[in-house]
């Protein structure tokens, strides 16, 4: 499976020579879905960590056609550059966003919830790392629960975030929008397999990647793959898709693994009790009840 | 041509039907709604063919601009006021990347207090956001500055774009008899847009990018250059206006009986009108005054206003404006342009129209007594002189 997936995507390469950390998730995110879409893709990505270490003049990383947004305009930009393609009579394109977990659920949903109402034609993919990594780690909306920032410190009083991820995947999916799905780095061939979908359906598309980040989460740097394999095993994200008003769960672990080895991996939830792991597994809990009766599994 | 009863915003959205945008980023507000309501209806009839999207926010509307004119098409927006201080980050992200975007500005005060009427505050607090900044007159202007306006911005020495303002209320929602131009005259005044600052599939291009201390200040000098560049741009472009639409204009900025005159009063926008009628009624009276009308302040006319001003005893500028804590921003550029220049006359500013407040013909009679008598350095109309000390 693994090998025909990659068989199938681009040898050259579209994002090459920035100065990404070591094992960095988001990079590797960008990396392969433009080897799905190709040279006519024509990327957007605001402020952040891949437009920091890819857009330094003379140092400029893509080899394709590719613009830096406000931070806040990914998808208003990507809207922008759909229409004025289209505009100018190009057809064979995809104009596709790869915003960050800041850019997307906090200072960009406004923006790509207009883009999903409108259902312009483009790819929005949030490659999610936690935190605001490019200013040096510091809450987002997608910071989860019990996670040590820069800003959620864990201290005697508080242990880290107090609040648990927004969940962009049903938020994008409450707007009707034609395709929507949520994967991880650690399963890359499906990943693979969303991003080629999407590129085939007319309308919007949302895919929310999550994509660790070594230096913010506190894993060794060849850890990123196992980290984000671990992160679904252990049911704390799922792999699932939305399409014509059904939401279907594509990947169901036998039996989950251990929620605490996932979390003490990682200096960012060093500090955690049990009281707090328990609070998490809890968590997780209730959101399987509602994958299981609310999403289909094939 | 044929000549139609139009209010400024509906002149100016018949001259952005002539100029053929590709992409129309629309969101209202008052009072410039009413020319992303007749864009719409002219994309509906097909009078004008065009993307237009609805976007949710001022910031997306100038964001989605950008946008399409990096994808190489004519992109237009518009807005006023809070929306213009919204999208505030993309006005200087538009100029930086050298998107020649048109955008008109309804001007209207700024919050708080809340206000829809017009005053100048909007605008000119963007002076330095990198745009070509013009200020219309009348309903006609409006519309010819539409026109002109793409013209001047896509220019390849220019490639800056372009803030039209006309007052909110006063122009934009006054009718007056405009002259319409053909639509073949349009197109052989301004071709469609050519550019290289665009994706281009055969040669792709990273746009929009970061440039550190090593090279950051050779794209503003450059930036400040096509800004710079645009006055030359602006008298070629009114030149071939008028041989083929017959209607004149006199570059940045519009003098009237200033050869001779003692008192000038310099200002912008729709209230000129009422200046040269109080000029025409202080000469009746043996007052030699004349008026200059800024017409761009982007780039800002320094020798124009210096020449127009050099033999005068006293000069005025009236402007709706105020940068808090000094004085009008449009008195403190007129100052400059008179320093530079050596010439060490007596200036006063004069403060009016905040919030859509009438300036009234005695209002300005004032304010030329000002002049010939003396007064406070700036002078809050209806209030009087503040220490500027």
């Amino acid at each position: 499976m693994a090998n025909k997936v990659a068989d199938s995507i681009s040898r050259e390469e579209f994002f090459y020579g920035h100065k990404a950390c070591a094992g960095c998730g988001g990079s590797l995110a960008v990396r392969a879905a433009l080897k799905v879409l190709g040279k006519n893709a024509v990327s957007v990505l605001p402020a952040g960590c891949m437009s920091a270490v890819g857009f330094n003049f003379p140092q400029l990383c893509f080899s394709n056609n590719s613009i830096i947004s406000t931070f806040a305009g990914t998808a208003s930009m990507l809207t922008g550059v759909e229409a004025g393609l289209r505009a100018k009579g190009y057809k064979d394109f995809t104009a596709v966003g790869f915003a960050g977990d800041g850019g997307t659920a906090d200072i960009g949903i406004q923006a790509l919830s207009g883009a999903i109402d409108r259902n312009d034609n483009i790819i929005y993919i949030c490659y999610d790392n936690e935190a605001y990594m490019n200013t040096g780690i510091q809450k987002s909306g997608l910071t989860p629960f019990g996670a040590k920032t820069t800003t959620t410190p864990a201290g005697q009083n508080i242990h880290g975030n107090i609040r648990p991820k927004k969940n962009m995947f049903e938020i994008a999916a409450a707007h009707d929008i034609p395709y929507a799905a949520t994967a991880s780095v650690g399963y890359l061939p499906d990943f693979i397999e969303k991003v080629r979908k999407a590129s085939q359906i007319q309308g919007t598309k949302y895919i929310h990647v999550i994509a660790p980040c070594p230096t913010g989460w506190g894993i060794p740097v060849d850890e990123t793959i196992n980290i984000a394999k671990e992160v679904v095993d252990s049911g704390l994200w799922y792999l699932a898709e939305y399409e014509n008003g059904q939401f279907t769960l594509n990947h169901k672990p036998k039996s989950f693994t251990s929620v605490e080895d996932y979390l003490k991996k990682q200096g960012r939830f060093k500090h955690l009790t049990d009281e707090d792991i328990k609070i998490i597994t809890d968590s997780r809990d209730k959101k399987w009840d509602h994958i299981e009766k609310n999403f289909i599994y094939r | 041509m044929s000549k139609k009863f139009l209010s400024g915003n509906e002149a100016f959205a018949e001259g952005i039907r002539l100029a053929r945008p590709e992409v129309i980023s629309a969101y209202p507000i008052t009072p410039q709604t009413i020319v992303v309501e007749r864009l719409s209806e002219m994309v509906e009839d097909g009078s004008l063919t065009a993307e237009y999207v609805h976007v949710e926010s001022e910031h997306s509307a100038l964001s989605c601009a950008i946008g399409a004119s990096a994808a190489g098409a004519r992109a237009f927006t518009a807005t006023s006021s809070q929306g213009l201080l919204y999208m505030a980050e993309c006005l200087y992200y538009a100029a930086g990347g050298r998107f020649p975007i048109v955008m008109m500005n309804a001007d209207r005060s700024t919050a708080l207090p809340w206000n829809i009427y017009g005053d100048q505050r909007d605008s000119l607090s963007q002076l330095d956001s990198g745009w070509i900044q013009a200020y219309a007159e009348n309903a006609q202007e409006a519309l010819d500055l539409a026109l002109m306006s793409y013209k001047i911005a896509e220019n390849k020495a220019v490639s800056t774009p372009y803030m039209a303002n006309l007052d909110g209320f006063i122009l934009t929602h006054t009718y007056e008899t405009v002259d319409i131009p053909e639509r073949e005259q349009a197109d052989r005044f301004l071709p469609p847009y050519e550019t290289d600052n665009r994706i281009d599939f055969d040669n792709p291009k990273n746009m929009a990018f970061s440039a550190g201390p090593d090279t950051n200040y050779i794209f503003k000098f450059k930036e400040h250059q096509g800004v710079l560049a645009a006055r030359q741009v602006i008298r070629d472009t009114e030149k071939e206006f008028a041989e083929i639409f017959g209607r004149k204009y006199s570059g940045l900025i519009d003098t009237y009986l200033t050869d001779d005159a003692d008192y000038i009063l310099v200002t912008l926008g729709s209230i000129a009108g009422l200046c040269r009628e109080t000029a025409d009624k202080l000469r009746e009276n043996g007052v030699k005054a004349g008026v200059v009308r800024i017409r761009y302040m982007r780039p800002f006319p320094n020798e124009e206003i210096a020449e127009a001003l050099k033999n005068a005893r006293a000069y005025g500028v009236l402007e709706k404006d105020i940068s808090f804590g000094n004085e009008g921003a449009v008195f403190t550029n007129v100052n400059s342009a008179l320093k530079k220049a050596g010439i060490n006359i007596s200036g006063y500013n004069f403060i009016g129209g905040l919030g859509g407040r009438n300036i009234s013909a005695g209002d300005i009679q004032d304010i030329f007594s000002g002049l010939i008598n003396g007064t406070d350095s700036v002078n809050f109309i209806g209030i009087g002189g503040v220490n500027n000390g």
